[in-house]
């Protein structure tokens, strides 16, 4: 009789850029200087939008809001691997992933101001809706997927979603079909390691949320995700092993929720200011910014002409949003089916009328 | 023409959508090798193949929000739930999400998804086999509900619930999926979701109801005609939207409403139909209106059963109050 272990198992992690922008030159994904140098700007782009939709919440100008802050080498990292073809779904923290995927920042601001236009994605952009339910999106990208699979089409989704998700029904469900099924899709786990005054440490006792995958029977890796380079690499290698009918991987990026979970939060109710401090050192885009200037990418002149011009996209993209004119109210009932049935039309009239009656 | 019953008229139309439309595939447990626990997909796995007849994991939840994934990217899935009871798991899917991305990517995503599951009770299985849910779904907004009640239309509303643009939750009573067989034709008829059917013609009331009790329904109504009693009776066919107009117009034919649901009784689809009767009709009713329900309490296991379902002699009382009120 014997006893023994019948299986070991081995959790990767992958950072290829330090905190102080010292990279490792053998794990170096292959991008040119002027990949760098785009993966910079948008970074600086989207903590320049995030700054300033926050402000925007403050002055009432845009409803609750979901900061990025901290997060952008993650959401940035992984959308800038994908392919135009494959699909990305969300959760509603995924502003900067938008950004990357070409989704109109007056679009994603005119979401958080409350008009669901904000999610009618332009045609030909395949980036999903919004999903508010934590987790539930993981099942959207995986059936997406298997009907790309269906199709033998060479798209992959990739759905993104924090450490919470990890703890719903969804998110196994959604794990365990992937791997059952060899289905092409990617899942960006963003660790921020708070949702909203849980720590990460009431969500699982696993050491680590990439080894759930091993569990599921596929690859699960963590990555430094405030580590612009190794979330690209990781995420690369994730979509083309799924392109190559490799099937899923996990990634776990581990970062930091620097801002609250919306602006509706308070988050210095439930962590502490020296924890917060610890992780500013590890800066996303500082980092990236040592780097470069290391390899001769960045200057001063640069840096401010980056910024300048973020400011100026955004500024731009603040104005067409306020510009937009107001949804009609018949958006309300519009969309509820492709036809609309007699009892929404009699609503819909019902409305008009008390509209017209008010008027008077 | 074949006669067959409401189980195989659910075969019928899967297998004939599945071979029109390559978008089309079945998924849930039990759906393939097994041919369902009901055998409403038997054969199918053979004919179709693996890749579109797919027996998956069990998780509710899982194979409709997959559904709904793949429905967004082009396929039309039908997918099985195999009992009423396990639908709850999949409510947040539904109700989060089928029912409302048309709506939240304001028309540019769609879900073309059609939920099956038996329903409702009379077959002595254990716990949760035997609910009647459509309420839940009746009321979320953007998903359509169906419950056929004879073999004939269960092959046209399902092939139409199939090509449907939009939701649709399919509830097939599994009380009478054997109960009777009738003539169906092979190939191509949909009928059209938001349709009831006045299933008997009458002047002197109207009976409102749909699923299992239809059956019942018309039996009562043969039973009253002997008492002098001419009563219509009206299957709602698809549960929502309502078909209001054909609600109307039999009350107020008849000026009398008997509202005959398997369901638990309050905030039951039966509750806005009376409303709805009260809003269009009320000038025109002669007497309350009744409803005949389950009670609001849980379905008990199959010892007290045949006193939970509505039965003749409870349809018979509400129909003799009406009248003689």
């Amino acid at each position: 009789m014997p006893k023994e272990i019948i299986r070991k198992f081995e959790v990767p992690y992958l950072q290829v850029l330090d905190e102080e922008g010292r990279c490792d030159e053998g794990l170096m994904p292959d991008l040119t200087g002027e990949e760098i140098k785009e993966l910079y700007e948008f970074m600086v782009l989207v903590r320049t939008f995030d700054e300033k939709a926050v402000k925007l919440q403050r002055m009432g100008r845009i409803g609750t809001y979901a900061p990025v802050l901290g997060q952008e080498a993650s959401q940035i990292g992984s959308a800038y691997a994908m392919e135009d073809e494959d699909w990305m779904f969300p959760s509603y923290r995924e502003n900067g992933s938008y950004i990357v995927r070409g989704v109109p920042m007056a679009m994603v601001l005119r979401y958080w101001a409350g008009d669901e236009r904000g999610c009618q994605m332009p045609e030909g952009m395949n980036n999903f809706t919004v999903a508010i339910p934590v987790g539930t999106q993981v099942l959207h990208a995986v059936g997406a997927a298997w009907a790309f699979k269906m199709r033998k089409e060479k798209r992959v989704a990739m759905v993104y979603f924090g450490d919470g998700a990890t703890s719903k029904g969804d998110f196994h469900e959604g794990m365990n079909f992937a791997g059952v099924f060899q289905i092409p899709v990617v899942f960006l786990c963003q660790n921020n390691q708070w949702a909203i005054s849980v720590p990460i440490t009431r969500q699982t006792a696993a050491e680590t949320l990439a080894q759930k995958a091993i569990a599921y029977g596929f690859e699960g890796v963590r990555v430094d995700g405030n580590d612009v380079f190794a979330v690209y690499k990781s995420t690369l290698d994730a979509l083309e092993k799924a392109r190559a009918g490799g099937g899923p991987t996990f990634i776990e990026c581990l970062t930091y929720r620097m801002g609250d979970h919306t602006t509706a939060d308070d988050a210095s109710r439930y962590r502490s200011q020296e924890e917060v401090e610890a992780w500013r050192v590890k800066d996303p885009i500082e980092r990236l910014r040592k780097y470069m200037e290391g390899k001769g990418l960045w200057s001063k002149d640069y840096g401010a002409k980056v910024q300048e011009e973020a400011e100026e996209r955004v500024r731009k993209a603040v104005e067409e949003m306020e510009a937009t004119p107001e949804p009609e109210v018949e958006d309300i009932f519009r969309y509820t089916f492709e036809e609309m049935p007699q009892n929404l039309e009699e609503e819909l009239q019902e409305l008009r009328e008390a509209l017209t009656e008010g008027r008077k | 023409m074949t006669k067959i019953n409401i189980v195989q008229a659910v075969n019928m139309a899967l297998r004939e959508e599945m071979a029109r439309d390559k978008s089309v595939v079945v998924l849930g447990e039990d759906v393939g090798r097994n041919g369902g626990v009901f055998r409403a997909t038997e054969g199918l796995l053979q004919e179709f193949g693996e890749e579109r007849v797919i027996d998956t994991p069990l998780a509710e939840s899982g194979i409709v929000g997959i559904s709904i994934g793949m429905a967004v990217c082009g396929m039309r899935p039908v997918a099985e739930i195999q009992f009423d009871g396990f639908l709850y798991p999949a409510l947040d899917q539904i109700i989060s999400h089928a029912g409302r991305i048309r709506t939240r990517s304001r028309g540019r995503y769609r879900v073309p998804l059609v939920v099956r599951a038996p329903c409702s009770g009379g077959i002595h299985a254990p716990e949760h086999h035997s609910e009647s849910p459509e309420a839940y779904f009746a009321h979320t907004p953007g998903v359509k509900v169906v419950m056929p009640s004879t073999p004939y239309d269960t092959k046209g509303l399902l092939a139409a619930a199939i090509r449907d643009p939009d939701p649709v939750i399919f509830l097939e009573p599994k009380k009478i999926y054997r109960a009777f067989k009738e003539e169906v034709p092979e190939g191509d008829y949909t009928i059209p979701l938001g349709e009831a059917k006045v299933v008997r013609e009458g002047s002197a009331l109207s009976i409102i109801t749909w699923g299992a009790m239809v059956p019942l329904c018309k039996t009562v109504a043969e039973e009253a005609k002997g008492k002098g009693i001419d009563a219509e009776v009206i299957d709602l066919r698809t549960l929502s939207p309502l078909d209001t107009k054909s609600i109307k117009a039999s009350v107020e034919k008849t000026g009398r409403a008997v509202i005959v649901q398997e369901a638990p009784r309050s905030c039951g689809l039966g509750a806005e139909v009376a409303a709805l009767i009260g809003e269009k009709s009320l000038l025109y009713l002669k007497a309350p209106i009744e409803r005949v329900a389950g009670f609001d309490t849980p379905f008990p296991l199959y010892r007290l059963e045949k006193y939970y379902l509505p039965d003749a002699a409870r349809v018979m009382r509400a129909v003799d109050r009406v009248m003689r009120y």
